[in-house]
C-alpha cells in the first residue's frame, strides 16, 4: 500500500485549521471550523492551530486566537497576496510536512476546495469532502466524518485510519460560529516556505467583490421552490415586511429567477433562521439539510403528501398564489402594527 | 489543432434511487443512468471551443461496462471518441485513486491543452476531483467557470467565475484542467444524422488497468485511504406538524400570530 508522506506515527497531536482571508477579516467557516476543531481538541487534550497564507495578513492571526486557536502560523510571502491554488498549495504542503498535524480541516470556498483538491493528492492523503459534521474517537484520535448520502436519509462515516493529515472540508453555516474572546492568547509563530520552483501559471486578471450576500445571518428565511413558478417579487416583498431575505431551492437557481448565491441546501447555503417559510417546496433532502436548524418551519405547499409537512412546525396545504398574498395583507394590516387586532 | 479531454461521468437518476429502509443502502437497481448533469454544460463549453477554434475533443470516463451505451449520447452531441476505463480493479475508488486514475488515463491518451469536468457529480458532489486531477498532472486549474476563452498564440486559457460578493477572471497556461459551473449554459440536443455513427463499436475504446500501467497500489480500494466506517439514519429535529386550515385570509391570521410570537 503507498504511503501518504507521514503516518500515525509520525503526527503530533495537532489539528490544523486553514484560515482563510476574506478582506480584513476571516471567512466565517473557518472561525465556524474554529469552533468545532477546539471542542475536538478539547475531548483529546490536543491543540488547536491555524494557518494563515498571504502578505501582511499577521493581524488576522489575533482573530483566530480570539476564537478559539492556541497556535497560529503564518506565511507571509509575496506569492500568496492574490490566492492562487498552486503557490497556495506549496506553501500549505511544507508547513504541514514540516509540523505534521493530525488533521487539516479546509471550509468550504472556491478557492477553499481549490487547495483541499490539490494539497490532498499532493499529501497522498484522504479528502472526506462537503461533511455534514465531524468528531473525534477519543479513545483512537481518529477523525470520524459524517457525509450524507446521495439522496439523503443516510448518513455515512468516513474514517482514514493510516494516512496523514486527515483532511475535511466543511461548508459554511454546518457548525455554530464562536464568540469571540479578544484576551484570548496564543502564539503566532512565522514560517518561511521556499516558492521558487513553484510556477507562475495562474493570475488573477480581473476581480469584482462588492457586498456580499449572507443568508446565513437573516432571522426570517423565505425560500422559494419550483411551486412559486418563478414569481419571486411576491416573496421579496414578504421578505422585505419580515426583515428577512429570500432564498430558493435548485430548480429556480438553475433556471435563472435567483442569484446561486440564494440557493439553500447541500450545495448551497446552510441557514439556522428564527423562522424559515418554504413556499412551493417539496422538501427534498438535499434542500431539508440547509435549513433543519431553523427553529421555526412554516411549509406552504398544495400536496398535502409533499414530503416537507415532516420537517415543518405549521404547514399549509393550499396555493402559494393565495397564502402568501393574504399573508401579506395580513401583515401590512396597520391594526397589528399597534398590537390590538 | 486544440485538444481537448472532457471528463464525463455516469450517474443514477437521482430521483430514482431509493434507499432500502432495512439496511439503508442505495437501491440503485430501478434507477435509470443519464450522464452527470454538470458534465452536459463541460460539453458544452467543450464544443463551443471546437466551434471556434476546431479542435480534437474526448471523452473520458471511469466506470463499469454498462456507462458504454450512454457515453454515446457525448458522441452524438459532437465529441469525437470516448474512452472508457473499466476494470474491476478500479472498483472502490475514492477521490485519490479516482483522480489517479483518470491521470493516467488522460497520459495514455497523449495529454490535452484542456481538460473539463463538471462542477460535481450529482451522486458525490464533492467536486474534489479536478483540483486532484491538475495536481497529478501537475498543470493548472480554473474551477467553477462560466465560460472559457483560449488564446492559442499565447498558449492560456482564461475563465470567468463567481466568487461571494462578484466574480473574479483568472488565467492559466496550457495544458490547463477546468471545472465549468452547474446550469451556466444551455448544453445543445444530440445530433441525429450522425446517431449512426456514434453507436458504431469502434467509437469507445475501453481500457483496463494494464492499458494505461496504473499502479495497483494506487488504484481501487487499496489506493484510497478513505473507508466508510458506518451508516446511520439521517435524524432531524422533532417538528410540531401541525396543519391550519381555513380560507386564505384565515390562515394568515394564524400564520401572523405564529410569527409575531416566533421572532
Ligand atoms: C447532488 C445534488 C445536490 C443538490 N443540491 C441541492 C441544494 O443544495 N438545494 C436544493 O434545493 N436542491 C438541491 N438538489 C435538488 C433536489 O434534489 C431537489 O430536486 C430540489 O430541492 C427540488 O426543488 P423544489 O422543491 O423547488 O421542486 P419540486 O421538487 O419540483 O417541488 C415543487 C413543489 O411545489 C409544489 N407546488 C407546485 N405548485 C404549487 C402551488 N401553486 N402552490 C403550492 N405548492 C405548489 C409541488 O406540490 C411540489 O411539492 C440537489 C440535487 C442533487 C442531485
Ligand atoms: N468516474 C469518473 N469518470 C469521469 N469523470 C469523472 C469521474 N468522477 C468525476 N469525474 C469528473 O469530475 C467532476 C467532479 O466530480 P466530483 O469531484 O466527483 O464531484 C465530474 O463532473 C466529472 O467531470
Amino acid at each position: 500500500m503507498v504511503q501518504s508522506l507521514y503516518g500515525v506515527a509520525e503526527e503530533t497531536k495537532t489539528i490544523w485549521v486553514y484560515l482563510e482571508r476574506d478582506g480584513d477579516t476571516l471567512e466565517g467557516v473557518c472561525l465556524e471550523l474554529l469552533a468545532r476543531g477546539r471542542e475536538m481538541a478539547d475531548t483529546l487534550g490536543w491543540s488547536l492551530e491555524g494557518l494563515l497564507l498571504g502578505q501582511n495578513i499577521s493581524s488576522l492571526a489575533h482573530a483566530a486566537l480570539a476564537c478559539g486557536a492556541d497556535r497560529v502560523y503564518v506565511v507571509d510571502h509575496p506569492r500568496l497576496a492574490d490566492f492562487t491554488s498552486e503557490a497556495a498549495t506549496e506553501a500549505a504542503f511544507q508547513a504541514i510536512t514540516g509540523r505534521r498535524p493530525s488533521m487539516f480541516l479546509v471550509g468550504v470556498t472556491p478557492n477553499g476546495r481549490d487547495l483541499a483538491g490539490r494539497l490532498a493528492v499532493r499529501l497522498r492523503t484522504g479528502l472526506n469532502a462537503d461533511c455534514t459534521d465531524l468528531r473525534v474517537n477519543p479513545e483512537t484520535g481518529v477523525l470520524v466524518s459524517e457525509v450524507s448520502g446521495f439522496g439523503g436519509g443516510i448518513l455515512a462515516l468516513i474514517e482514514m485510519p493510516q494516512r496523514r493529515p486527515q483532511m475535511a472540508t466543511v461548508r459554511p453555516g454546518v457548525f455554530v460560529p464562536p464568540e469571540p474572546d479578544p484576551e484570548r492568547t496564543g502564539e503566532i509563530i512565522f514560517l518561511d516556505v521556499d516558492l521558487k520552483t513553484t510556477p507562475f501559471r495562474t493570475h488573477v486578471v480581473e476581480r469584482s467583490v462588492g457586498e456580499a450576500l449572507d443568508l446565513t445571518q437573516a432571522p426570517v428565511l423565505i425560500a422559494g421552490g419550483r411551486g412559486v413558478d418563478g414569481d419571486f417579487d411576491t416573496l421579496r416583498e414578504l421578505a422585505g415586511l419580515l426583515d428577512g431575505e429570500v432564498g430558493a431551492t435548485r430548480p429556480p437557481v438553475d433556471d435563472g429567477y435567483v442569484e446561486r448565491a440564494r440557493q439553500i441546501g447541500q450545495t448551497g447555503v446552510v441557514c439556522r433562521p428564527k423562522i424559515a417559510i418554504t413556499c412551493g417546496v417539496s422538501g427534498a433532502f438535499h434542500f431539508v439539510v440547509g435549513i433543519q436548524d431553523a427553529e421555526t418551519i412554516i411549509a406552504i405547499n398544495n400536496d398535502p403528501e409533499a414530503p416537507i409537512f415532516d420537517y415543518a412546525d405549521y404547514c399549509i396545504v393550499g396555493d402559494v398564489r393565495e397564502i402568501v398574498p393574504a399573508l401579506i395583507r395580513e401583515l401590512q394590516d396597520p391594526r397589528l402594527a399597534t398590537g390590538n387586532p | 489543432m486544440l485538444r481537448i479531454i472532457v471528463c464525463v461521468k455516469i450517474v443514477p437518476k437521482p430521483e430514482e434511487v431509493s434507499v432500502d429502509p432495512e439496511t439503508w443502502r442505495l437501491d440503485r437497481s430501478h434507477a435509470r443512468s443519464e450522464i452527470n448533469p454538470p458534465d452536459m454544460n463541460a460539453m458544452e463549453i467543450a464544443l463551443r471551443l471546437k466551434d471556434r477554434h476546431g479542435a480534437r475533443l474526448d471523452i473520458l470516463s471511469m466506470g463499469p461496462p454498462f456507462f458504454d451505451p450512454i457515453l454515446r449520447v457525448a458522441l452524438a452531441m459532437g465529441a469525437d471518441h470516448v474512452t472508457l476505463l473499466s476494470d474491476r480493479a478500479f472498483g472502490g475508488a475514492d477521490t485519490l485513486a479516482t483522480t489517479y486514475t483518470l491521470a493516467k488515463g488522460i497520459e495514455k491518451l497523449g495529454g490535452a491543452d484542456l481538460i473539463i469536468c463538471g462542477e460535481e457529480s450529482s451522486d458525490g458532489a464533492t467536486g474534489q476531483v479536478p483540483a486532484g486531477l491538475a495536481e497529478w498532472l501537475d498543470i493548472g486549474q480554473i474551477t467553477m467557470v462560466h465560460d472559457a476563452q483560449v488564446d492559442l498564440e499565447r498558449r492560456v486559457v482564461r475563465g470567468r467565475r463567481e466568487i461571494k460578493g462578484g466574480h473574479e477572471i483568472l488565467e492559466t497556461t496550457l495544458p490547463a484542467v477546468l471545472s465549468v459551473a452547474t446550469a451556466c449554459n444551455e448544453p445543445r440536443f444530440m445530433d441525429y444524422r450522425i446517431k449512426e455513427w456514434a453507436f458504431d463499436p469502434e467509437q469507445v475504446t475501453v481500457w483496463g488497468r494494464n492499458d494505461i500501467d496504473a499502479d495497483p497500489d494506487l488504484i481501487g480500494a487499496p489506493g484510497s485511504p478513505t473507508i466508510v466506517s458506518g451508516l446511520e439514519e439521517a435524524t432531524s429535529r422533532e417538528r410540531k406538524r401541525r396543519f391550519l386550515q381555513g380560507s386564505p385570509e384565515d390562515i394568515a391570521r394564524q400564520l401572523s400570530a405564529v410569527i409575531r410570537q416566533a421572532i
